[in-house]
């Protein structure tokens, strides 16, 4: 499974790091950073950190 | 007949209830009704970018998941009437569809005040609005309702250089959410930028190219902006005995008054949150499509397949966010519950800063003014609102419900 972010598109909203924590998190600048091959069984998190994001930036691909 | 659900509504709700259909299993006909011409889109950046002619009509439409590239999109015909004995819905063009489900996502449309001033809820209202502040320079914009999206545009107009004047019947505004402390950082950011806020006043008259208040004041108005709330759009489902008082009634799974065969999501449901207590209340937060989606999609494919409801009560943490110049207001929990005890966080209200709200000395809700930084940093509130929210909940009732009516 592969992350991709848009990261001009991306407002640092955060929503995404509640719905998986395992692959985003928010720095003390408040900017976000993600993991851009997360494992197989972190998919449905993934999948919900998609929704989540009120700027529709993060896509999963495969 | 194949077994069918049809969405009534094709906004977030109903895309993602589409989507939460085919997760929670349901492998037949799905066909989503939709009065707008549009597929799904993204409201929040009407406000912001669209209006500010910074993003594209095409960027915001909303990506879909692979599972739903089978579903039937009937647009641009909203439904007309519904019979659930029969369990047929009737759009405006004549076209009858029978369902074995029903998911109600027909949302809201903004209450009006007079017939020619621009409201903001779509995506044509928000390129129609842009077009009409932009048509020359200094446009002199009069916003009626100082609520999430009168302050938006008023952000987003002053951005595009128009002469702003907002005119709200409260003290400050969104006040309702926020309590005064915040409500009073978030005037003083608009008026350094240059919107003028009449607070405490009403419209007494709309004329042409003015607008008149209820203490004499004469405002020049080239364009009117109704930032005056929301009706739910349930006019359809009349006739079926339902409680449509404010929304359409459901009870603790998203079943539309206890229906097997029908559940509603977004902000024409009203639903009790177990979290707080089991008073049904309608959310407008943006969050809320996605959360009664996941859930009501669950109960109703569980319902038509003969299971059990398997899933506790929908309890979900409300947030909501704002973004008016470039800063951004972000609130997590039910600060409404607690402005009698509103307590400075971090920051001050002059700069970056969170902002607690507490009920009985517990933290019921955060929100966070600022650049990025402090929505990070009220982000880590998070877990402790969501972990306390159980526990406070029991006498929350009626200031949750006023405040879902004022957060708009």
């Amino acid at each position: 499974m592969r992350v991709v972010v848009d990261l001009e598109t991306c407002q640092d909203h955060g929503q995404c790091v509640f719905a998986a924590p395992e692959v985003f998190h928010l720095d003390e600048n408040g900017k976000l950073g993600y993991v851009p091959e997360p494992d197989e069984s972190l998919r449905d998190a993934v999948e919900e950190a998609a929704d989540v994001c009120p700027l529709q930036a993060i896509r999963v691909e495969d | 007949m194949p077994a069918r659900i049809v969405v009534v509504g094709a906004s977030l709700g109903g895309l993602r209830a589409a989507e939460q259909l085919r997760a929670a299993g349901w492998t037949a006909e799905i066909v989503v009704v939709g009065a707008e011409p549009h597929m799904p889109y993204n409201r929040p950046p009407l406000s912001k970018e669209v209006l500010a002619g910074t993003a594209l009509a095409g960027s915001v439409m909303l990506r879909q998941r692979p599972s739903v590239a089978d579903a039937v999109w009937l647009l641009g015909s909203p439904a007309s009437t519904v019979d659930l004995d029969a369990r047929a819905v009737t759009l405006a063009d004549g076209t009858t569809l029978d369902f074995d489900g029903l998911v109600v996502a027909t949302g809201l449309r903004p209450r009006r005040l007079t017939d020619d001033g621009h409201v903001l809820r779509t995506l044509d209202d928000a390129i129609r609005l842009h077009t009409a502040l932009t048509a020359r320079p200094g446009t002199r914009l009069v916003v009626v309702g100082a609520g999430f999206v009168g302050c938006e545009v008023a952000a987003t107009a002053r951005r595009l250089g128009a002469d702003v004047a907002v005119v709200d019947p409260l003290p400050l505004p969104m006040v309702g959410p926020l309590g005064e402390q915040l409500a009073a950082a978030l005037l003083t950011r608009h008026e350094e930028r240059g919107a003028r806020f009449h607070l405490g006043r009403t419209v007494t008259r709309f004329e042409r190219h003015q607008v008149v208040l209820d203490d004499g004041t004469v405002l020049p108005a080239d364009v009117v902006v109704e930032a005056v709330g929301s009706r739910p759009n349930t006019e359809w489902l009349n006739g079926n005995g339902l409680d449509l008082s404010d929304g359409v009634l459901c009870d603790e799974h998203l079943r539309v008054e206890g229906l097997p065969f029908a559940v509603a999501v977004g902000d024409v449901a009203r639903f009790p949150n177990a979290r707080y207590d089991s008073t049904p209340r309608r959310v407008e937060h943006w969050s809320i499509p996605g959360d009664t989606a996941k859930h009501a999609a669950r109960t109703l494919v569980a319902s038509l397949t003969g299971a059990a409801v398997d899933q506790p009560a929908f309890a979900p943490l409300p947030t909501f966010w704002s973004d008016q110049y470039g800063q951004r207001l972000q609130a997590i929990g039910a600060p409404q519950l607690g402005t009698d005890d509103i307590r400075i966080l971090e920051g001050d209200l002059h700069g970056d800063v969170i902002v607690g709200y507490h009920r009985d000395s517990r933290l019921v809700g955060v929100v966070g003014l600022g650049r990025a930084r402090a929505t990070a940093a009220t982000a880590r509130y998070r877990m402790v609102l969501s972990e306390t929210g159980k526990r406070i909940a029991t006498d929350a009732g009626s200031r949750l419900g006023h405040h879902t009516r004022l957060g708009q």
